[in-house]
Formats: structure tokens, sequence, C-alpha cells
């Protein structure tokens, strides 16, 4: 029998013709990853182990991204433990505030990932690499350290589910919508210890930014990793940017899949997940009146350039509403600079937004946009978690930017068509 | 090894930031995440919970985010162990990891209610409902994995794979 493309890359790095499902490997990582959260627990176990120092200084990467700019006290001396590990190891790839951004829009945009490797993070969203057709996936701070020191994890291989998009996908309906309205029919434990793998013609035309959205909510569904074939697009996005050799792997017409689901999305509406799970996905126009107090426009989900570029085309000629706070979060200085130069930032500010260096800030609850008691919000994001951005009485929904710029004008939840006629 | 005491009950799909919120992740220090352990699920949680109690919940315990604060802040707060029905798994690596013992058993979900007393024979994979009189079986966990146990930890495990040089 054939093999998936999971299970493909799996074996390549366990150094095995093949893997099965429900088998332990032990492989070598291509990279790991950690930030001002994790790490500082991953070098506390690290300095444990008795190594003199990690593996490889290419490859382990440290990214200080949730709360910085430092929000307080604590949160420097967390930051600042990266900043010393990653000079006293000589690290090629730390991030400092000026030059960096959301990892998981960093890493991809820097080219530190590539089709066909395998990434683990100390963050849950590492599994948005699949979007490259990479394996990865999130662990804890220990496994990182384990890592940081072998070049090596464990890894259980997983059983893969198989999505098919099939139809055109209507205007305004992007890789977010696609994958709420997923994780909307599978719940939240739908995919758990799975790899979620996207196919499909609506997949093959989806764009890398759009890609890279879907794989990195496969955990809201439980699920170890998704991944998305490579392909041209693919190829376009990596070339003249991969900082190491990469390889397209993929799935065998005859491999095993526990489920495929076939969706034809060419009636799907954009998406909106009501608190408190990811799953409460339904249609926008079946919202109902939902006034809102926040809107967040950003995150490791939609915080690449296409993101603003569709919250700017909603939002252009248009104001921000009297009762609303409207944030928007480049996911890197790229980001930024190219949302800069393309004019969208002007349209942020004129609209009356808060425009903030890259962060992840809001989307934990950080900083830069903390709700409190009873307000709702209407953020990009991937969590709606009781008391993610805030007050644990406050609400999250979640939605693409198109809805979320035109909900941010309009005051209340609302589809893009009622504000661009 | 026997765990054993009071049951706390929670419902499915109990998420990392309900175990330990985000807003309290500016440290890693075990003893003040303990003080806000289960804070946004059960706010009285931190200051009832006993030394040696056990956290009962429903699916998908721990979903969410990757951060190991979450287990830690549960063993901090002196909880024996936690059964569920099922986990998410970076939770279930997580747990393993640091050596707070979970057992995945969803009868024991089912069967057992808030307040009952409990008693967990890991070795066995067997556990007890004091109260009920009654008995559930708990998903075996992989020899690897019972490994990483015996070691103490992951770090533990793999430090003494650097010293042998294997
Ligand atoms: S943007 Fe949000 S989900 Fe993404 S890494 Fe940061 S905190 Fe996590």
């Amino acid at each position: 029998m054939g093999m998936t493309i999971t299970e493909k890359i799996l074996a390549a790095h366990a150094g095995a013709d093949r893997v099965e499902p429900g088998q332990l490997v032990n492989v070598k990582v291509d990279l790991a990853l950690g930030n001002d959260i994790t790490a500082p627990v991953a070098i506390r176990e690290f300095e444990k182990i008795g190594v003199e120092t990690v593996w490889d200084r290419d490859r382990v990467v440290l990214v200080p991204d949730h709360f910085v700019p430092n929000k307080d006290i604590k949160s420097a001396e967390q930051a600042l433990q990266l900043k010393q590990f990653a000079r006293k190891h000589n690290l090629t790839y730390y991030y400092e505030v000026g030059r960096m951004g959301i990892e998981h829009c960093l890493l991809p945009e820097q080219g530190l990932v590539g089709p066909g490797d395998l990434v683990i993070g100390a963050d849950s969203h590492t599994c948005t690499y699949g979007g490259l057709g990479a394996f990865s996936t999130g662990v804890g701070s220990t496994d990182l350290a384990a890592a940081m020191a072998l070049g090596e994890t464990w890894l259980k291989v997983p059983e893969s589910i198989k999505f098919v998009y099939r139809g055109e996908l209507p205007r305004w309906v992007g890789g977010k919508d696609l994958i709420l309205y997923t994780i909307g029919q599978i719940g939240v434990d739908g995919a758990l210890y799975m790899a979620m793998e996207f196919t499909g013609p609506v997949i093959e035309r989806l764009s890398m930014d759009g890609r890279l959205t879907m794989a990195n909510m496969a955990v809201e569904a439980g699920a170890k990793n998704g991944i998305v074939p490579p392909d041209e697009v693919t190829r376009r996005y990596v070339e003249g940017r991969a900082k190491r050799p990469y390889q397209f792997y993929q799935s065998d017409p005859d491999a095993h899949y526990a489920r495929v689901y076939d969706f034809d999305v060419s009636k799907l509406e954009p998406q909106v997940a009501f608190p408190h799970l990811p799953e409460n996905a339904r249609p926008v126009s079946e919202a109902g009146e939902v006034t809102i107090d926040q809107v967040v426009i950003g995150s490791c989900t939609n915080g690449r350039l296409e993101d603003l570029r569709q919250a700017a085309s909603v939002l252009r000629g248009h104001k921000v509403n009297d009762n609303v706070r409207l944030i928007v979060i480049p996911g890197t200085q790229q980001v930024y600079m190219d949302a800069l130069r393309e004019g969208l930032v002007e349209v942020f500010i004129e609209a009356g937004a808060a425009v903030s260096t890259p962060t992840c800030g809001p989307c934990l609850g950080g900083y830069m946009g903390i709700l409190a008691k009873g307000e709702r919000c209407l953020a990009t994001t991937n969590r709606n978690f009781v008391g993610r951005m805030g007050h644990p009485e406050s609400e999250v929904y979640l939605a693409g930017p198109a809805v979320a710029a035109a909900s941010a004008v309009l005051g209340r939840i609302a589809g893009p068509w009622e504000v661009v006629k | 090894m026997i765990y054993r005491g009071k049951a706390w009950k929670f419902g499915a799909d109990v998420d990392t930031d309900a175990i330990i919120p985000a807003r309290y992740l500016n440290t890693s220090d075990p003893a003040e995440l303990a003080k806000h352990c289960m804070e946004d699920a059960d706010p009285e949680f931190p200051a009832k919970v006993q030394p040696g109690d056990i956290i009962v919940a429903g699916k998908n315990f721990g979903c969410g985010s990757s951060r190991e604060h979450a287990p830690i802040a549960i063993k901090a707060a002196g909880v024996s162990c936690v059964i569920a029905k099922s986990f998410a798994r970076i939770f279930y690596r997580n747990a393993f990891n640091i050596g707070l013992p979970i057992f995945e058993s969803p009868e024991a979900a089912e069967g057992i209610r808030e307040g009952d007393e409990v008693a967990v024979d890991a070795g066995r994979g067997v556990i007890q409902n004091l109260t009920r009189g009654e008995e559930y079986r708990a998903t075996p966990v992989p020899e690897f994995m019972q490994q990483i146990i015996a070691a103490g930890g992951l770090i533990n495990y793999v430090a003494r794979r650097v010293k042998s040089g294997k």
C-alpha cells in the first residue's frame, strides 16, 4: 500500500523506507523553534541535559513575539533569556524587536522552512508550515529542549484524514473560511492526533497565504499537523527564498486515509466562529445582530500581506464605527513595509485604526487590546476560548479579514458586501 | 504507584487558557502558576484543591496552546493525576515529559462524580471509585512513554542517553 505525504516525510526523517500510523519513530528535525513564553522553560531544561551547546546553531530558531516589545518587567526578563541564550550559543536566527515578526508568519517568509522539512516548535501553531508541504507540529518546552540538544525527537505516526475541496470559491471567501467551516464540520477534536491533508481543485488555486492560514488552524481540530501537497504555487513561493534545499513529497494514489471528506464550497459564505470554541462556525448571514467593541486584524492566522490587502479593500473610503476600536497588526516587519509601500497602512489609519508593530499581543490576551468584562471582539485570530483576549466574561468571534473589516465599519458582525457595494 | 484523592470534575474541551490564562505566562515559576490553576474554569479551584486531589474531565482535555505551564500549574497545585475521556495531543506529551501522571479512561470520566474518593493504580491501569465501589480501566500507556516516566521525565531520559553516548 502507498503512503501519505505525512508518512513519507516522517519515514525520510526516521531513515526508514516506510512507516505505519501508530508507530513511534525517532526522527531528525530540520528546525526547532521557541518563543518568549516557551523558550525560557526550554532553556532551563536544556541546561540540565549536560551538553555544551545546541546541536546546530543554524537550526535552533528563537523568536520573541508574544509579549514583545516587552509589555512589563517579567516579560522583559523572559525575552532577555532568549537573547542571552542566542548570544551564548551563537544562534544564526534570533530575531530582535524591529526585525522580528510573529514566528509563524516570519519563518516561511524568511525561507527558514521549506517543503519536505520536519519542523517542531514549542508553539501549537507550528503546524502552519504544512501550507508549504512540510511536516510541522507543536510540542512543549521540554520536547524543544531535547531537540535543541539532540536534533531529534520522537513522534507517533498519525493517521491521515483527507479533505477534498471542490467548486469555485465565491468572492470574499478564503482560506480562513474554509478552515473554520471544516472545523465546524468535524469539531475541535475531529482530527485528534491525526494529520489533516488539504487537497482538491480549490486548494490548488489557493494562494500560499491562504494555505498557511488553513494549516495554521489544524491544531484547532486537535490535529498533529495540517498539510497541503506542494505544487507550482509552492515552487513560486520558495524559489529564491528557501535557505536550505527542499523536497516535494506527494501522497500515493493508494495511500490509506482514516476518513475522506468531500466538500463542494461553491456556495460557501464567509464564516464566523462564535464563542467559545472554534467549532461554533456559521455563515456570516446567520450571525444575527451582534454588536462589537473591538476588531483585531492580524496574528499568525491572518497577519500576512494578502490578509491586509483584503481588509484594506473593504475599509478604503470608510470609517471605523464610533463604538469600535480597530487594531491592525502586520505579521512581520516585511509585511508592514509592503503594506506601507502599497498604501494599505494609510487606508487603515485614515479609517481610524491603530496599526501596531508585529506582535502576538491581543491574540493570546497578552497586551495591546485586552477586553474588559462584557466586551466583544471580532478577530482574525484562531482561538475564542473563555478569557482568551482578556476578561473571562469577554467574548471573541473568529472570522477572516473581509468580515473583520466590514464589522469594524458597521459596529456589528457584518458581511463585506454590506460595506463594499 | 497509587494516586489517591478527591475528584474535581470538569467538562469537555477544557483548554489551556482555562488551565492557566496567558495573562500569567510572563513567569514560569511553578508556585506562581499554581496560584492560578484552572482559574478561568473555576475561580475557586486554587483555594479549594488539596494535595493528592484528582482532576476528572471530559474529552480533549488540555486543547489549545503548547504551553507546558498548563501541566506544570496542575502539578504544582498538588493535583496527583488527571483522568479524562481523551487528551489533546500536545498536553498529553507535555504531561509525560514533566512527570504529571495522566490517564485516559472514558468509563472513569463518565462514572466518577465530583467529590468521589478515587484511587488510581498506575502500574495496573486500574481506577477505583472508592465512594461508589466501581472500577474502571485506563488505556494502556505505550512502552516508550513508560520508559520516560521510569526515568523521571524526558530530560532525565535524554541526559542519560547523552551521558552514555548513545
Ligand atoms: S499570533 Fe496568537 S496563535 Fe499565533 S503564535 Fe501568537 S499567540 Fe499564538
